[in-house]
């Protein structure tokens, strides 16, 4: 926007002359600020290795993100409340088996008779764990549908926050790939485990479930523990510096983890909120910007992800740093008004580039599935795009999608299933 | 149009599981079966609303019931066991016409129903049938499938050759509206049996090959040639010897289907191929792309792996209970599907479902077949 004249390099001679202090950090951003910085990393693990499919919380949430990406999601195409545990069951003991790297199914691809339908598909079949885990969601329209119909006499059960995300300036929202009943996001560190435990779900699923929408990413956007590395997104740009992440417990439980005394906690505490939006990038207007206007629209640079003004990507984000009577970081790149010093909250990003092809006007159709969990979705995503009004990124973007679940606590022994404490 | 595709399982005179009997007696073709034991002639007075059957109690046995149709309105009859199992049907009795049903039926409760203009669950009576039941072990009861599956076969190869003359005249006699409507009634008895059809790879290809599907040199010919010529053009007048050469072939399938008689395990396969049919070639639009009758065979294909389903039924209860229990709610469901697509006697053009509805009949496909696909595995003897 207004940044057109800036260069890297006035950045770096200039870094740090201006604290007019006109932007005192918030509230927020000061708890975050300590939170994010409490814990050190966690020891890596093996890309190949299992991830525990048990816990106080779901897999795939705070776990380190794996490179790959399959989010699917369903229409519960039943009203019969007895078959739909029967199922959420099913998938519980196949979701168990999976992440640890095991088949779908008890006989397994290849282990049945000559005549029986094999319960894996095997296309899995030699492939290790590879980091997968499977996290499950229930979407509003669970709970009651569109029509205001309870299928499944859980409308009373529904918590407040757990509602249809409101609309934004310039949502070009498709109903058809938005929304839906149940979510599972399988994510893993081989794209064909990822793939082969979705499809086994859907399998499963046949008669309860049918399949509203689904989402491929390929390399993941964001770092969930400071042990990562932080990936770029399809802008080139590093992302996620700053988010949320597995070794600061205390910002995830203010700004994650569901907790007693918040609506629905009965069931859903231990859990999140996670929300899902497809932001189509505009890739070839972007790659025809210049690089001051790509910095400056991000407010990082894109070599070290630095934020501007500053020299290292973990250097801290300071508002208030000016260059020539101007701040550093423009009070419209995305840095500025997604950061929790001026969003006054947090949410964990989770997300995966996607590439669906090209458009047909040979354009790529790529961007960024995005991924957040929250504790709140008023007070997590709703909260931070509400400021993102003004977002100079928004002329590169379109958000094509959009959807909110709630995740209900980890299963914690070998008879507990997703959704027990729901539909108990 | 005379002949709808229907909703339920048809079962042509056919004595169904019940011919098990007869092979406990020493086998012998129900046509010829009155040294079996055939009871004298039921007779049934069918009317547009009424269906007076002459008897309600009877013996165990082969029965034989005389239906007289003196509505204005084709007609159905059928025998049902529990839960609609079909026992025998004797369908498309036009006004003004008696037709006759063998069926053997041991004891137990049953029902009889007329269906004035082919839709609906029909006028219902209670049928009770006394005396001693035959049993069979579980090995002659699967070998029964096949015979029983064979004289459904038969059933439809005849109809087949009826229907494919009907519409064959049609075209000839270049009656475009006739040939329209008869074009889906005869192939509802071909998309029945496709399976067995389709194993004579020779005669496939040519009677029901799409365009574009011949290798290099081969012409396109057959059904779908004619139905082009019909709904593209609208001029049928050199579809001659195209017509002459499909009821040609239409009556060598015929021939030769009336000898085939498939395993258990060909008939499991059999069943779980006609829904694949319909999930890669209905539920798409992709078999009937000029006339967008595609429903038609649809409900044909359902109607076809429903009965070889059935065929097996005997085994299946024994050794499956509970797989026999969610195929039967599936077919149902996916029936029911179906039936919000009804078009007077006949179905709802392809072309004006949405995507909404197709969504509907796909997820009822999917289901379904995810529970026949289970037969094979169970018929084959674990």
């Amino acid at each position: 926007m207004s940044s057109d004249g800036l260069s890297r390099r006035r950045f770096f001679g200039l870094a740090g002359a201006g604290t007019a202090g006109v932007l005192a950090a918030g509230a927020a951003g000061g708890v975050i600020g300590r939170a994010t910085a409490e814990e050190p990393a966690t020891a890596a693990v093996a890309a190949t290795d299992a991830v525990p499919f048990s816990g106080a919380h779901q897999a795939g949430i705070v776990t380190p993100a794996q490179d790959r990406l399959h989010f699917v999601a369903f229409d519960v195409i039943t009203d019969d409340r007895a078959e739909l545990v029967e199922m959420l069951q099913a998938w519980t003991a196949a979701a168990r088996r999976m992440t640890a790297g095991q088949d779908a199914g008890e006989v397994g691809a290849v282990d049945g008779g000559q005549y029986d339908v094999p319960d894996d598909t095997g296309e899995a079949l030699g492939l290790p764990a590879s980091g997968l885990t499977l996290t499950v969601g229930f979407g509003p329209t669970l709970f009651s549908t569109a029509d205001g119909v309870d299928r499944f006499g859980l409308a009373a059960r529904r918590p407040e926050p757990l509602t249809e995300l409101p609309g934004f300036p310039g949502d070009a929202i498709d109903p058809a790939i938005s929304g839906g009943d149940l979510c599972v996001q399988a994510c893993a560190n081989d794209p064909q485990v990822a793939v082969h435990a979705v499809r086994n779900l859907v399998r499963l699923g046949a008669g309860v479930v049918s399949v509203r929408w689904s989402q491929l990413g390929f390399g993941r956007t964001s770092s969930t523990s400071s042990a990562q590395a932080t990936p770029r997104n399809l802008f080139g740009f590093k992302d996620g510096t700053d988010n949320l992440k597995a070794e600061a417990p205390k910002a995830l439980d203010q700004f994650v983890w569901v907790a007693d005394g918040d609506p629905g906690a009965d069931w859903l505490a231990g859990g999140s909120y996670v929300v899902t939006r497809r932001i189509r990038m505009r890739i070839e207007p972007w790659d025809t910007s210049t690089l001051a206007e790509q910095e400056a629209t991000i407010g990082r640079t894109k070599k070290a992800g630095a934020p501007l003004g500053q020299r290292g990507e973990f250097d801290p984000v300071d508002f208030t740093t000016q260059v020539d009577g101007e701040f550093a970081v423009p009070q419209t790149s995305h840095v500025f008004l997604a950061h929790p010093t001026n969003s006054g909250t947090a949410i964990l990003r989770r997300g995966y580039s996607f590439v669906d092809g090209s458009d047909g006007l040979g354009r790529l159709d790529a961007g960024l599935f995005f991924i957040a969990y929250q504790r709140d979705p008023g007070t997590g995503f709703v909260q931070v795009q509400k400021n993102l009004r003004m977002d100079a990124m928004n002329e590169y973007i379109q958000h094509t999608s959009s959807a909110v679940f709630a995740c209900p606590p980890g299963v914690t022994g070998d008879d507990d299933w997703w959704g027990r404490a729901l539909f108990s | 149009m005379s002949k709808p595709a229907r909703k339920r399982l048809s079962v042509v005179g056919l004595t169904g599981l019940t011919a098990l009997t007869l092979a406990a007696c020493g086998g012998g073709d129900p046509s010829s079966a009155g040294s079996d034991g055939a009871a004298d002639a039921i007779a049934v007075a069918a009317t547009d609303d009424a269906c007076d059957v002459a008897s309600s109690d009877l013996e165990a046995g082969v029965h034989q019931f005389t239906v007289t149709n003196t509505g204005s309105k084709v007609t159905e009859f059928y025998v049902y066991a529990d839960g609609d199992r079909v026992m025998g049907e004797v369908e498309n009795i036009a006004p003004g016409v008696a037709r006759e049903l063998r069926v053997e039926l041991p004891a137990g409760d049953y029902e009889t129903a007329c269906k004035p203009g082919m839709v609906g669950d029909g006028i219902r009576t209670a049928l009770t049938v006394t005396g001693e039941a035959a049993t069979l072990d579980q090995d002659a009861t699967l070998a029964q499938a096949g015979t029983d599956y064979q004289r459904y076969v038969q059933s439809q190869t005849g109809a087949l050759v009826e229907q494919t003359t009907a519409f064959v005249d049609a075209v000839k006699a270049g009656d475009i509206a006739g040939a329209k409507a008869l074009f889906p009634v005869a192939r509802t008895y071909w998309e029945r049996i496709e399976p067995v059809a389709e194993s004579f790879g020779d005669l496939d290809p040519v009677i029901d090959g799409r365009e574009g599907d011949q290798a290099e040199g081969e012409d396109f010919t057959g059904f779908h040639r004619i139905e082009k010529a019909l709904w593209e053009t609208g001029d049928v007048s050199d579809m001659g010897p195209y017509a002459d050469q499909l009821l040609t072939d239409v009556q060598e399938i015929a021939t030769r289907s009336n000898d085939v008689q498939l395993s258990p395990l060909q008939l499991a396969n059999g069943a779980k191929g006609l829904l694949d049919e319909i999930a890669t070639g209905k539920i798409t639009g992709e078999e009937d792309r000029y006339s967008h009758t595609d429903l038609w065979d649809f409900a044909a294909n359902l109607e076809g792996s429903e009965a070889a389903v059935q065929a097996l039924r005997p085994y299946l209860e024994e050794a499956d209970p509970e797989l026999v229990g969610e195929i039967d709610d599936r077919f149902a469901a996916t029936e029911a599907e179906l039936e919000q697509h009804r078009a007077g006697d006949g179905w709802q053009s392809y072309d004006q479902l949405t995507d909404d509805q197709l969504r509907g009949l796909s997820d009822s496909i999917t289901a379904l077949t995810e529970s026949v696909s289970q037969v094979a595995s169970v018929v084959a003897g674990k």
